[in-house]
């Protein structure tokens, strides 16, 4: 046990000595979780709105008024001839243009006598945007322009009624920072003791491997628990993020991924010969499958059928999948018993390689 | 009992042999030296006994174990010096022999005394930081780190590698106490003039010994008649030397040139004359040493 306990204030103090990259690993969530918060909104704001009616009336007075009203959208006036919608979008000061037919009335279309018609002119540069905001701008003015439909569709979007891409962003993160902070550093501090030799003196020496790596993960264990702790708390205060779940529950699979992903950096560093390697490959070839294949930005269900099968063997898919039901939905644990099984067969399998490594080495 | 007992061992990494069915033993309380040049094999040697490479044929025993039944007593029994010092350069000397002492869960006052001839100079800096100290300092500190648990067997790879000539000869010393305590010790050099402390030596290239002995046997063993040549014109002098019919072998050694006869028939003065062209050329006899020994032995191999 003192042997442990040496073993461990050892890696602390090489941690705290190096405070330099201490406090990167400290300060990089927290400039993540800001630049997602912020930057990186899926949201569509202040979209450009101009009209263009040659007749106006009554309908499309209250087209306008909504136009102005709404926070998201800003109403660019009426255009005097149709030429103009060309002319704005290139300039970039429209987005979108509204053009009513010159017939167009309300009571008319709801006594069904003439063809009135309505078309949405939109800059698509940005498929994305152009998509988000096309849909947004036919909700505002359905209730004008489709009256006359007999179903009135009210929809409610659940535990994220504002449509705030942060609600799913800040699972997503915490999965990706966990994932890259807990792979780097150990492998980094593992393919170290390589590099300068002391590897095998630990391997020549009596101490059992499950301790080299238990005391080599307990002091990247507490510097995680920092990263996690402070992400959740930005994520509420800062982004607004509520935590619905139980935070001992979110903690719980937390630690789990935590450990995995501790175990993971040592398996890297057994593949590694230097630290330029496991940097590569913690860093790198691990940032790509985690943003891409773990839902983090792309839906799991949009992805091709043959890279779905890959992101199940991505364990931050799990861990993501797991936080945003706890998190953002509020369920209990019970409804993540898959994810939990998921992640803690992940975590079993990877310290099973990584004291197997080590074992091997030491009969090579 | 030997305390160290190689039978044929052999190691492959490839196509490239480092170790070719090696036999030999170190008795208890031995030094025995591995000198050879770079590349020779002698780390891969160490490290096989360090239990550190697994041979691929041959066994080895270890104070009467065998190796690979018992590799963890023996690790217990054995103190490593890698050829990099393996020390934590972010933690201070005391923190580097505390953590050495807690693998093997002692603490640095139970074994002070027998650290205490090498540590005795480090004293003074154990606050400092491992990456602070020079390089004969670090040396130090490794061979403490090694030596913390008491071991019976120590073994040392290159351990005066790129350490100042003060340092190198403070460092024999310092064995010459260890060997006091009766701890076996097993090191590999390219140096050759470290001999003088070794018990029995093994002159070793590409992956063999060439011969295992005392110093002084080796040396004896050297049967052909070898003379110093001394001139200001060395490498002139050395080329025309090698062209004379009666060498059979002729080198660098110092600021001076070994010369070795093909046999007694040929005279120094027959060699003066030969040379007379170098006004300055003086031929002397001298006694073999064991670089001679390793130059006659390695142009024999190459000559089989």
């Amino acid at each position: 046990m003192r042997r442990f306990l040496i073993f461990v204030k050892k890696e602390t103090l090489q941690i705290l000595r190096d405070y330099r990259t201490m406090l990167i690993i400290i300060i990089m969530p927290i400039v993540q979780i800001i630049l997602f918060g912020y930057a990186l909104s899926m949201e569509v704001n202040n979209i450009d709105v101009a009209i263009y009616a040659p007749v106006r009336s009554n309908s499309t007075d209250d087209v306008a008024a909504k136009l102005i009203s709404n926070k998201y959208t800003t109403f660019k006036g009426y255009l005097d001839k149709s030429t103009d919608i060309d002319r704005l979008m290139k300039s970039g000061d429209i987005d979108i243009a509204l053009i009513f037919s010159p017939d167009f009335n309300k009571s008319q279309v709801t006594q069904g006598l003439d063809n009135p018609t309505m078309q949405l002119v939109t800059d698509a540069v940005n498929p994305v945007i152009s998509r988000l905001s096309t849909n947004y701008i036919l909700q505002i003015i359905s209730d004008d322009v489709a009256t006359s439909s007999p179903v009135k569709i009210t929809s409610k979007m659940l535990y994220n009624p504002q449509m705030l891409s942060s609600y799913t962003f800040v699972p997503g993160i915490l999965g990706l920072i966990i994932m890259i902070i807990c792979t780097l550093v150990t492998s980094i501090s593992i393919v170290r003791e390589k590099e300068t030799g002391t590897m095998d003196l630990l391997l020549v020496s009596p101490s059992k491997p499950l301790m080299v790596i238990g005391a080599k993960m307990i002091p990247y264990f507490i510097l995680s628990c920092v990263n996690l702790a402070s992400v959740l708390i930005l994520a509420n205060t800062l982004l607004n993020v509520p935590i619905q779940g139980s935070i001992v529950v979110i903690c719980f699979i937390s630690f789990i991924y935590i450990i995995l992903s501790l175990a993971f950096g040592v398996s890297i560093s057994a593949i590694s010969q230097n630290q330029v390697m496991a940097i590569l490959i913690s860093a790198v070839v691990l940032l790509i499958p985690v943003i891409m294949l773990s839902g983090l930005i792309f839906p799991i269900d949009n992805i091709p059928e043959i890279l779905q099968w890959i992101s199940v063997t991505v364990p931050a898919r799990w861990y993501i999948d797991a936080m945003r039901k706890l998190m953002v939905e509020g369920l209990p644990l019970i409804a993540c018993w898959k994810q939990v099984l998921i992640l803690s067969g992940m975590t079993v399998f990877f310290i099973f390689v990584a004291v197997k490594q080590l074992n091997s080495k030491i009969k090579k | 009992m030997n305390a160290i007992e190689v039978q044929h061992l052999t190691k492959t990494f490839g196509k490239t042999t480092a170790l070719g069915d090696i036999s030999f033993s170190v008795a208890q309380g031995e030094i025995f030296g591995t000198i050879g040049p770079d590349g020779a094999g002698k780390s891969t040697l160490i490290r096989s006994l360090a239990t550190l490479a697994l041979p691929d044929s041959g066994t080895i025993q270890m104070l009467g174990m065998d190796l690979l039944k018992d590799y963890k007593t023996i690790r217990t029994k054995i103190g490593y010096m890698p050829e990099i010092f393996s020390l934590y350069q972010d933690l201070t000397v005391e923190e580097n022999l505390e953590f050495y002492a807690s693998l093997f869960d002692i603490s640095i006052a139970d074994n002070y005394q027998i650290i205490e001839p090498v540590f005795r100079q480090l004293e003074p800096f154990r606050k400092r930081r491992a990456g602070k100290l020079s390089g004969g300092m670090k040396q130090k500190l490794a061979l403490s780190c090694a030596l913390i648990h008491n071991p019976q067997i120590l073994l040392l790879d290159e351990p005066t590698r790129g350490v100042d000539p003060v340092s190198r000869k403070e460092f024999w010393n310092i064995l010459g106490d260890i060997k006091k305590q009766g701890i076996t010790i097993v090191f590999s050099t390219s140096y050759m003039d470290e001999v003088s402390i070794c018990d029995k030596i093994g002159l070793f290239n590409k992956g063999k010994f060439l011969c295992i002995g005392a110093p002084a046997e080796i040396a004896d063993e050297f049967a052909d008649p070898i003379y110093l040549i001394k001139s200001a014109q060395l490498y002139k002098v050395l080329l025309k030397a090698r062209q004379w019919e009666g060498t059979r072998q002729c080198y660098m050694f110092g600021d001076s040139i070994h010369i070795v006869f093909k046999d007694g028939s040929y005279s120094p003065e027959a060699l003066k004359t030969f040379l007379a062209e170098f006004a300055d050329a003086e031929v002397s006899a001298v006694e073999a040493n064991i670089e001679d020994c390793f130059m006659n032995l390695l142009n024999s191999e190459r000559h089989g």
